[in-house]
């Protein structure tokens, strides 16, 4: 079926391995991103972050650039738990930001003029479909969010020597679950409106609105009827406290929602999400 | 029902075995049980007698809540994957992707079909060029007209060389030229000999025109399947003629010729049944020999239309 020759011809060559196809997803999807200079330029931005932490760190440990400074950055800003949770803080809201964007066209585009039977009519199917989206913000947000953040921890840890990673292991521990907790949050949330709104701006403040609206209903159950239930519903206060829980920067009474609340919290929403995409995506809906 | 699936000898592409779809408490397709052996096999029946809830059931997208079908002698309902590597889809509504160019479009369906990355990139310029969208190929898929839409699909159909394809309502929205490219694309795809064909429509002429096997549906059951190139040959028997000048030595002439087998429909107008050994061309020479001159001359060509509107009656 050459161009030149115009005739049918079927394909006789290898095949891909059938595990990876869904990565094809993602890699269109970075094609298209990376075209936009917006894109561009927010993502560049999510890497000043690591790379202030990265300096702060080495000041931290470098005892010339100390003395020329003039400044004990050591005792300053000292390299911990908190330390380590202001770096992830910070790039979960970038991450968040950039769900924001990518998020509501993940899905709406393909079901706008009927894709959806093409992807499934192939052999590729609803999982890989839905795992191939889920790389599309899984890839990008792991790519400044736990990797810049496990990287710190690792130069932070041959900087001090003496056993420091070995004593604080539940740091890396913790920058790991906070950040995968909150990425496949983010990512199932962002499906699940992208698939059941198709308008864009819809979808992205059903998403700002499920993170910001539930803090000021939670907060006026907890002043009305004295309880901290109406937290339950909060995704971003579970994420919040999670991060504490994990970072180990509480007090020990000062939490809202116990270690095991949060994560029952963001377990719900994942699972809700799951079942609004496994109502949608479809190749065709029936009408009973 | 009508059986004439005529040679038992070919394996068979898509067999049903009792194959029931039910949606909620309305059953769609009531235990379809036949075997399609067809180079191109058509799939014909009204609106609503269950044409692309089959192709559908097929592909995998709905469970049969009962009996089975097999295609390539794998079974669908265990071994879905396997099956859909080797079959294209061009679905019957507007189907694709907006935002991409038709070559990036074309391409990412063909790698999840499971080309290498290269190798899709190839096939998709090919397949594009070969339903003859070649120049048109870097234009976002959104900005295509309906003919162009349909064409597209083809593509994306093709690119990963399947060896069945299923295309619901190939033609739908074509305007006549459109619609004499896309049934020669298909009727090259089937001669191309190493794809098989599954094409619903209810124009019976685009069937007529591409397939060699038929399959009709009506209110979810099989009402016939036939061989319609065993068909045609009989057909090639059934002759109608027209002349002028027609005279009794004529008459006795052809009543010579075909053996008493014909009936003369109008004053010039005859229906007549070719003998074996017996060519047009002996019909030309009496007409010539008795100084006749034929006006028109038929095979029979209403047998497509005769067998569905006789399973339609059933």
């Amino acid at each position: 079926m050459a161009v030149y020759e115009h005739h049918y011809k079927p394909y006789t060559g290898p095949l891909s391995k059938a595990w990876s196809r869904f990565l094809v997803i993602p890699r269109y999807a970075y094609e298209d991103l990376f075209q936009l200079r917006f894109f561009i330029a927010l993502y560049a931005l999510s890497f000043v972050a690591p790379l202030i932490f990265t300096i702060l760190i080495y000041l931290h440990h470098n005892v010339t650039a100390l003395a020329v400074f003039q400044m004990d950055v050591a005792s300053l800003i000292p390299v911990n738990g908190t330390f380590f949770e202001i770096f992830i803080s910070l790039q979960l809201a970038l991450a968040f930001l950039m769900t924001v964007i990518i998020g509501p066209v993940l899905i709406s585009r393909d079901l706008a003029n009927n894709g959806l039977p093409l992807y499934l009519c192939r052999p590729f199917t609803r999982t890989e479909y839905i795992l191939g989206k889920m790389a599309v913000l899984g890839l990008l947000l792991s790519s400044f969010t736990w990797v810049p953040g496990l990287l710190l921890f690792l130069f932070q840890g041959y900087l001090a020597g003496g056993g420091w990673m070995i004593d604080n292991w539940w740091i890396g521990g913790a920058i790991l679950a906070v950040c995968w907790t909150q990425i496949i949050l983010l990512s199932m949330l962002a499906m699940a409106f992208s698939a059941w709104l198709k308008w864009r701006t819809a979808a992205s403040a059903a998403l700002f609105a499920i993170f910001i609206i539930p803090t000021p209903i939670g907060l006026a159950i907890e002043e009305i009827f004295r309880t901290r239930l109406g937290h339950l519903f909060n995704p971003g206060m579970a994420i919040a406290q999670l991060t504490r829980h994990l970072f180990r920067t509480f007090g020990s009474t000062e939490y809202i929602l116990s270690f095991g609340e949060s994560w029952l919290v963001c377990l719900g929403y994942a699972l809700v999400a799951l079942w609004m995409l496994s109502r949608k995506l479809r190749a065709y809906e029936v009408i009973s | 029902m009508i059986d004439q699936s005529g040679d038992q000898s070919r394996s068979a592409l898509i067999e049903l075995d009792r194959l029931r779809i039910d949606f909620g408490k309305r059953t769609i397709l009531k235990e379809l049980e036949g075997r399609l052996r067809g180079r191109c096999i058509g799939l014909l029946g009204p609106n609503g007698a269950g044409k692309t809830t089959l192709i559908h059931t097929l592909l995998g997208f709905y469970r049969p809540h009962s009996g089975t079908a097999r295609i390539f002698g794998l079974d669908i309902r265990t071994a879905a994957r396997e099956i859909r590597t080797s079959i294209g889809y061009m679905p019957e509504r507007d189907a694709y992707l907006a935002e991409m160019t038709a070559v990036h479009f074309v391409r990412l369906m063909g790698e999840l079909s499971g080309l290498p990355r290269e190798a899709a990139l190839e096939r998709a310029h090919e397949a594009l060029f070969y339903v003859g969208l070649g120049e048109a190929r870097y234009r976002k898929v959104g900005t295509y007209s309906l003919g162009m839409k349909q064409l597209v699909k083809l593509a994306q159909a093709i690119a990963h060389g399947p060896r069945l394809i299923f295309l619901d309502e190939p033609t739908n929205g074509l305007d006549p030229p459109a619609r004499k490219r896309m049934l020669e694309l298909i009727r090259e795809i089937r001669d191309s000999g190493r794809t098989q064909i599954v094409l619903s429509s209810h124009l019976l002429r685009d069937v007529e025109e591409c397939c060699d096997e038929i399959l009709i549906l009506k209110d979810g059951r099989i009402v016939a399947n036939c061989d319609l190139a065993a068909e045609r040959q009989a057909n090639r028997k059934f002759v109608e003629l027209e002349t002028r000048g027609a005279s009794a030595d004529f008459l006795t002439a052809i009543d010579d010729l075909v053996g008493g087998e014909y009936a003369q429909t109008g004053p010039q107008r005859f229906k007549l049944i070719m003998p074996e050994g017996r060519e047009v061309r002996d019909l030309y020479q009496i007409a010539a020999e008795k100084s006749v001159q034929i006006r028109r001359l038929n095979y029979k060509r209403d047998s497509l239309e005769e067998i569905f509107l006789k399973a339609m009656e059933q």
